[in-house]
């Protein structure tokens, strides 16, 4: 998109903060989420789940639950599609284990009944003998010569010879003479690190209610990242017409990514098919955490030169994803992201995706970026430490600007990296005095953003107010910034503007929210859909003039005619125009579908102050600030809630969330008390800058803000933390154990 | 499953006795019901105690004693400003569990009886010298807290036998008490070690009286006699607190788990051991903190 198609400036509605249009309900309860339908003589859901991480099914006698009074149906692998490939055959693998079971929580079996306590009893007597197989759960573990294999037929094309079974797909990029970029440096630091996985956490669990009939008509409503890929995958794996499938998304009580994907909702399809009943399942929290995709583990290391005067003249990453027991570990974008804010002449990146016996991963914000770049900043903040450099002024001398060749190939359009540097430079924050005990953090951060499959609807009514249908779940209150745009080209209040999550049947398709897409693809679509409808008022406004339509523009609400020439009317409003839509041409409407392919990267810096308790080494994080360029933020107050929720996140990463895994392989802390994310109170108040450099792809600018807030925290945690406590800490989290550890081991 | 609501303690404890299978009290319900949701245990005889005249109340003796009821929540105690000046530490033990809403409902005997070796009010209790009114098909006993739990999720009460009141010692002059617990957040978690004393000064200022107890380092709550002697006899110098930081790690038997190494509890109960001894020292010289 040309930038002489972008609104210049003058936002009359974008760039405001109004109350969210879900808002009261949110705050009332009368939103409905995924738990919150029911139907008439609907039964109750449950899933058989393995206590082994690595076993052979032998046999599953379902004879018992079947008799069990109130028990309609008994459904295993046998109840699906047979013979799906590529993704959909590894999803079906993870909702319902075929010939093993390959985690600890992996579904093999699935009741139905009359109420949650019999479903509950049902599953008891579902009687399945294991023989039970050795597990890894390790990423390094996974990839040894003796390491059990889970699936020998998961490793593609791209894995270079010699490797274990488990090792299924291979990453390689870079450009420049790496050795030669080494040779000139003044100091080469190589160092490795380790990352535990950790989930998105969000407060809902996963929960459906399907209906199936034998004529292959189903319903869905679910809560979800994304109903039409929920509808494509449901539908594909119960082996039904996808247009058959008619699915709604619910209220969505977070996701983060991990609602990009099915788990129980083809189980309720394919019982609700068996007895003929809708049939409801609700994810306890321990379900949540043992069946549903974390994150990946990491094990990364990371070779990076610099000279003197901070010019970076080399740098080598080796990222080593486990991403549970199928293929799909996002290591390719921890590759790609890792040296994303710098311009280097000599970079190489190797990635490799190892599978082990631990949940399928799933997407979690910026998902593989995180990691990488704790691994990569940390080394950064050694070499400036070491060669007395300031951090941010190396950032600066090094970082990508527009024109330089990224690190993953492409040549990076308008950025605004050294503007978030410049703006913490500046920041009060950054020279802040320290109290003792104190150390601090700084990291850059980088996240593609995406565009994906979109459509939009809008419909004018009567009255002269507007409804429009977008098929992007809200997860971040999109709902607002739509009617914004929409307010903004229509020239009517944010107020008198609708907007709705529609089903998969009332609109074309949509990709998940994912990606930081929403507010820049959905938002495009909806200035376009807009500007669709407005042209067909000034049509209107302009049979009624008898003057041409080229003759009539729209502006403050009204269709104008355009000049002197064109004749001397009075403004015509929307509402005057609609209120006789029906006599002059039927309803007005504005429809728009794309992929949109001008996403924008966008790039953070953080500044973090922690304060480490020598004695048990607990860490306070005590101050907080996020920079980041969000292109142009149409509801700022809800931008900052995206940088600030990726901060949160970001330090529940760095010093205590982790999947804990016994000796059994079995995970030990499958539920909130001990998988431990930040509490209010651990939180200081996240101060944030907003900067706004335009995305040339968008009309208003707009960049995606989601993820990119997740991917400086865990290192600029890492390096506040590191020179609080006088030690590098390369292992997250960064629990009191292992900062205590590494205290007493530097004496 | 059956469900009793006695209007005595004596009633109660007949139930229990008579009762077959899995039996559980219900007060509070804060681990209970959740057991009970969580499908970990679902008793076969439920009896709630919580309608038993008296069981909510909290009352001091002419002696300084006090007797807090079995159903009395932690908000209650929180909000006893008597109570809370004579017995600071074992109010702040007790205020550390949980939600707001859970302060609501849950309970000091609940807490005990669940048999947790990381429950909070349990080393407070113990090191305040706690003792309970158990009333059992045979008659009443008096047990101290110390003596309740015998190994996790497992206490020395014997069938039909239920706790009918909490006695608190006297505070006493120039006394305090404190606990303190080390959770790698700062609040709603759980201890991975938590450590309670209590101490009694002359007028000088020395320590004429200690019990020193730890949490989540053994099976069961441990009181810590050596810890104890490291205090006693001193005015809480960097000697006395040195040996008490080595007596507290020296009794410790924890395991590896999810919330924390062996070498790490054991670390940590000697510096909580140190930072619980200043705050009660402080409060036994009149401060208040």
């Amino acid at each position: 998109m040309a930038l002489d198609d972008q609104k210049p400036s003058g936002f009359k509605f974008v760039g405001t903060s109004p109350d969210r249009p879900d808002g009261l309900d949110k705050v009332t309860g009368r939103a409905r989420f995924g738990a919150d339908a029911y139907a008439p003589g609907m039964l109750h859901g449950a899933v058989v789940r393995s206590p082994h991480a690595h076993a052979r099914i032998i046999r599953i006698d379902t004879s018992k639950a079947e008799a069990l009074e109130g028990v309609k149906a008994v459904v295993t692998r046998a109840d699906f599609v047979d013979g799906l490939q590529g993704e959909f055959g590894f999803v079906l693998e993870n909702v319902m284990a075929g010939e093993k079971a390959l985690y600890d929580g992996h579904a093999v079996a699935a009741v139905a009944a009359s109420s949650q306590l019999i479903a509950r009893d049902a599953v008891k007597l579902v009687e399945v003998e294991y023989e039970v197989l050795p597990h890894v759960t390790d990423v390094d573990a996974a990839m040894a010569e003796n390491a059990p294999v889970l699936n020998d037929s998961y490793a593609d094309a791209s894995v270079p010879a010699g490797h274990h079974p488990n090792v299924v797909r291979y990453h390689d990029s870079g450009h420049g003479d790496i050795d030669a970029g080494f040779a000139e440096a003044d100091l080469v630091i190589e160092d490795s690190f380790k990352t535990e996985a950790t989930h998105q956490g969000y407060i809902e669990p996963h929960a459906c209610l399907a209906s199936l009939g034998g004529d292959g008509k189903g319903e869905l409503w679910c809560t979800t990242q994304g109903h039409w890929i929920a509808q494509k995958t449901c539908a594909a794996l119960v082996g039904i017409d996808t247009s058959q499938l008619r699915v709604t998304a619910s209220e969505i009580g977070g996701g983060f990514g991990g609602k990009t994907t099915v788990f129980i909702e083809p189980v309720a399809l394919a019982l609700s098919r068996k007895a003929n009943r809708p049939v409801k399942i609700v994810m306890t929290r321990s379900e949540v955490f043992r069946a549903t995709g974390p994150t990946s583990s990491t094990s990364m290391d990371i070779k990076i030169g610099m000279k003197k005067d901070g010019t970076i003249t080399a740098a080598q990453g080796i990222f080593r994803l486990q991403g549970g027991a199928f293929p799909g570990a996002p290591m390719e974008f921890s590759a790609m992201c890792a040296f994303a804010p710098y311009a280097l002449a000599n970079v190489h990146q190797v990635g490799y995706d190892v599978i082990s016996n631990r949940p399928k991963q799933a997407a979690y914000r910026a998902p593989g970026a995180p990691m990488a770049s704790f691994a990569v900043e940390s080394v950064i903040d050694e070499l400036c430490s070491q060669l007395d450099l300031d951090p941010i002024d190396v950032r600066l001398k090094n970082a990508s600007r527009e024109g330089t060749k990224a690190s993953y190939g492409p040549k990076f359009e308008r950025i605004g990296l050294v503007e978030t540097l410049e703006a913490a430079k500046a920041h009060p924050h950054y020279s802040a005095p320290l109290e003792p005990g104190q150390g601090r953090g700084i990291s850059c951060g980088f996240w593609f953003n995406h565009g994906g499959e979109t459509s939009v609807s809008l419909a004018l009514s009567e009255d002269g107010t507007c409804q429009i249908s977008v098929g992007t779940p809200d997860i971040g209150g999109s709902r607002a910034s739509m009617a914004l745009m929409a307010a903004e080209e229509l020239g009517i209040p944010y107020e008198n503007i609708r907007v709705t999550i529609a089903d998969t049947a009332t609109l074309g398709y949509n990709d998940v929210s994912h990606g930081s897409r929403v507010t820049y693809a959905s938002g495009l679509a909806t200035i376009k859909a807009a500007k669709d409808a407005v042209g067909k008022l000034c049509k209107r406004a302009a049979a009624k003039w008898g003057i041409p339509e080229d003759a009539v523009y729209w502006e403050d609400g009204c269709a104008k005619p355009s000049g002197a020439n064109a004749g001397n009317f009075d403004p015509m409003p929307l509402a005057k125009i609609t209120k006789s839509m029906g006599r002059t041409g039927g309803p007005i409407s504005g429809h728009f579908e794309a992929t949109p392919e001008g996403a924008g990267v966008s790039f953070g810096t953080h500044i973090v102050d922690a304060e480490v308790d020598p004695e048990t080494g607990k860490t306070a994080v005590v101050r907080y600030t996020v920079i980041q360029d969000a292109g142009k933020a149409i509801h700022p107050s809800y931008v900052e809630g995206q940088f600030q929720g990726g901060a949160a996140q970001g330090i529940g990463w760095a010093l205590n969330e982790e999947y804990i895994y016994g000796e059994d392989g079995r995970l030990q802390n499958s539920i909130f008390l001990d998988y431990r994310v930040p509490v209010a109170s651990d939180l200081p108040m996240i101060d944030t800058v907003i900067v706004e450099v335009p995305n040339p792809g968008h009309p208003y600018g707009v960049r995606g803000v989601g993820e990119t807030g997740i991917v400086p925290p865990l290192a600029a945690i890492a390096n506040a933390v590191s020179a609080a406590a006088g030690v590098r800490l390369r292992h997250l989290p960064m629990s009191p154990p292992r900062i205590l550890r590494a205290l007493k081991d530097k004496g | 499953m059956q469900y009793h609501r006695p209007t005595s303690f004596n009633e109660a404890a007949a139930l229990a006795n008579q009762a077959t299978g899995e039996t559980r009290f219900l007060a509070g319900g804060t681990d209970v019901l959740v057991q009970l949701r969580a499908d970990i245990v679902t008793p076969d005889t439920l009896i709630d105690i919580k309608s038993i005249p008296g069981v909510g109340d909290i009352s001091q003796a002419p002696d300084g004693s006090w007797t807090i009821g079995i159903a009395v929540p932690g908000a209650e105690m929180r909000e006893h400003v008597q109570l809370g000046q004579d017995w600071p530490g074992l109010v702040e033990a007790m205020d550390l569990i949980g939600s707001t809403q859970v302060q609501g409902r849950a309970t000091l005997v609940g807490n005990l009886c669940n048999g947790s070796p990381a429950a909070d009010s349990v080393p407070a209790m113990v090191a305040a010298g706690v003792e309970l009114s158990v009333t059992g098909p045979t008659g009443n006993r008096r047990i101290a807290a110390v003596d309740v739990p015998v190994a996790p999720g497992r206490t020395s009460l014997a069938k039909g036998e239920v706790v009918s009141a909490v006695h608190v010692p006297a505070r006493g002059t120039n006394a305090g008490d404190a606990y303190l617990r080390f959770i790698p957040r700062t609040e709603m978690d759980i201890a991975v070690v938590g450590c309670a004393v209590n101490l009694s000064l002359d007028t000088e200022g020395t320590v004429t009286a200690a019990r020193v107890a730890l949490g989540a380092v053994a099976p069961t709550v441990l009181l810590v006699e050596d810890a104890a002697n490291a205090l006693i006899g001193s005015s809480l110098d960097d000697k006395a607190l040195d040996r008490l930081a080595s007596a507290a790690s020296a009794a410790c038997n924890p395991i590896s788990d999810k919330r924390g190494t062996v070498e790490f509890r054991t670390h940590v109960a000697g510096v909580l051991a140190k930072r619980t001894a200043k705050i009660a020292y402080a409060r036994a010289q009149g401060e208040n903190t």
